[in-house]
């Protein structure tokens, strides 16, 4: 197996939440380094959030696919910088539309600033139907990276993968 | 338990590990209480809601108790700090041990306490100590959503009808009390503050207070007076009575099944 195969192997790793989208389209593969000469592999993955339970998942499964390409792995956790939805590919994004999840808007900017008292609606388009009309059912859904939503239009339900 | 050593220790490092003890137990024991909402919110969203708002939290004090360990030289895990320390090694404020009470009560302590998140990792992001730093910028993040759904509650409730409001009234001023000691100097916050990894909690009150002024403004609500009596001794380890019992539910399986993995 060339490292190139190895670093691909890894790179294709579905996140185990959803599915439909790799570590790599989600943006929390942060490194990835082949030493063909070791045969050895260096990883590095961001959480999305603090408490994310699929992080230990993710690092089993990197260490059975370069176990299984006959590499030898070393899988490290970064905390910082803290990962952005704005990390996401546009291949990756695609992808969550097409499975029925709004990918995620530009990212707000956390600071010290006031409450920001968001009863005011955000644009969010269906991923079903594309209407723009569409409503907030709850602020958490099925994952922490997750919200709950509704179209107007088709009157589907979709979750919204949450801009962070 | 080599904690005595450490602390003789003239770097900066035991300071340091009994004040991120201090973030990391307010966070852990707020998680667990949030924890017990599943199955007992007033709709299945909110149950999932309060979950993820504790998830968040649990992944928060994971990382600070994996870097207690490391700064106080003791080597102790998450797990063995989380389990197998007694109610008295606890340095988390009251705010967060208080039994759950009805769904006001929830939302104004979140309020409180995310406000309070908010303000501190805003602060934290430029700590010298590099993991406190990290866990602070990407908490951050997390806490800000928990402060608005707090807020959107707080909002909804008290400008709803006339038993939400009183309700909410009731729950602001149920957790006034506990308010206070958030904002409390104790000496491992201030030596931590000196060092340049903490910051002093005395510095944050205000615009805490602002934040939650505002929400409890728009919620047609005003703020309790402050009460007579206050808690405080929660950083020295002088906890209130539910703590005991939540810490037994908390650790009694892994210090049954010492060993034991899963």
């Amino acid at each position: 197996m060339t490292s190139s195969t190895v670093a691909q192997a890894i790179s294709d790793i579905p996140d185990p939440e959803v599915p439909v989208i790799t570590i790599q389209d989600l943006g929390i593969l942060r490194h990835l380094e082949v030493d063909e000469a070791r045969h050895h592999v260096a990883v590095t993955i961001t959480p999305t959030y603090s408490g994310c339970p699929a992080m230990e998942a993710i690092e089993r499964t990197i260490r059975h696919e370069a176990g299984r390409a006959g590499y030898t792995c070393e899988v490290r956790t970064r905390l910082s910088p803290a990962w952005t939805t704005d990390w996401m590919t546009e291949r990756g994004r695609e992808r969550l539309r097409e499975f029925g999840i709004a990918p995620p808007g530009i990212a707000p900017t956390p600071g010290a600033g006031a409450v920001a008292l968001t009863l005011q609606r955000r644009v969010v388009a269906c991923p079903q139907c594309g209407s723009t009309d569409t409503e907030e059912i709850a602020r958490f859904g099925s994952t922490a990276c997750k919200a709950l939503r509704r179209c107007r239009s088709c009157r589907e339900p979709f979750d919204e993968f949450k801009a962070l | 338990m080599s904690s005595d050593t450490a602390a003789t220790s003239a770097a900066a490092k035991p300071v340091a590990a009994q004040y991120l003890q201090g973030l990391a137990d307010d966070a852990l024991v707020y998680a667990q209480r949030l924890g017990e909402w599943i199955s007992r919110g007033p709709q299945i969203e909110e149950d999932m809601a309060l979950a993820n708002v504790g998830l968040d939290l649990l992944g928060q004090a994971r990382v600070l108790l994996t870097r207690v360990g490391e700064l106080d030289g003791t080597g102790r895990s998450e797990d063995d700090l989380a389990y197998f320390r007694d109610e008295r090694e606890y340095r988390n404020v009251h705010l967060v041990e208080q039994e759950r009470g009805d769904f006001g009560f929830e939302m104004a302590r979140l309020l409180w306490f995310s406000a309070y998140q908010c303000e501190l990792y805003a602060a934290l992001r430029s700590s010298a100590d590099e993991i406190l730093a990290g866990v602070a910028a990407k908490a951050l993040k997390e806490v800000t959503y928990h402060q608005d759904h707090a807020a959107q509650w707080v909002v909804r409730l008290g400008d709803g009808t006339e038993e939400s409001h009183r309700r909410m009234h009731d729950a602001l001023v149920a957790v006034q009390p506990y308010v206070a000691e958030l904002f409390e100097d104790d000496p491992a916050s201030s030596a931590a503050a000196e060092a340049g990894v903490g910051v002093l909690p005395s510095s944050l009150g205000e615009a805490v207070s602002a934040r939650v002024a505002a929400v409890v403004e728009e919620a047609t609500l005003s703020l309790p007076e402050p009460s007579r009596w206050r808690s405080r001794g929660g950083r020295d380890g002088i906890h209130s009575r539910p703590l005991g019992y939540l810490l037994a539910e908390m650790q009694h399986i892994a210090r049954s099944h010492p060993g034991a993995t899963w």
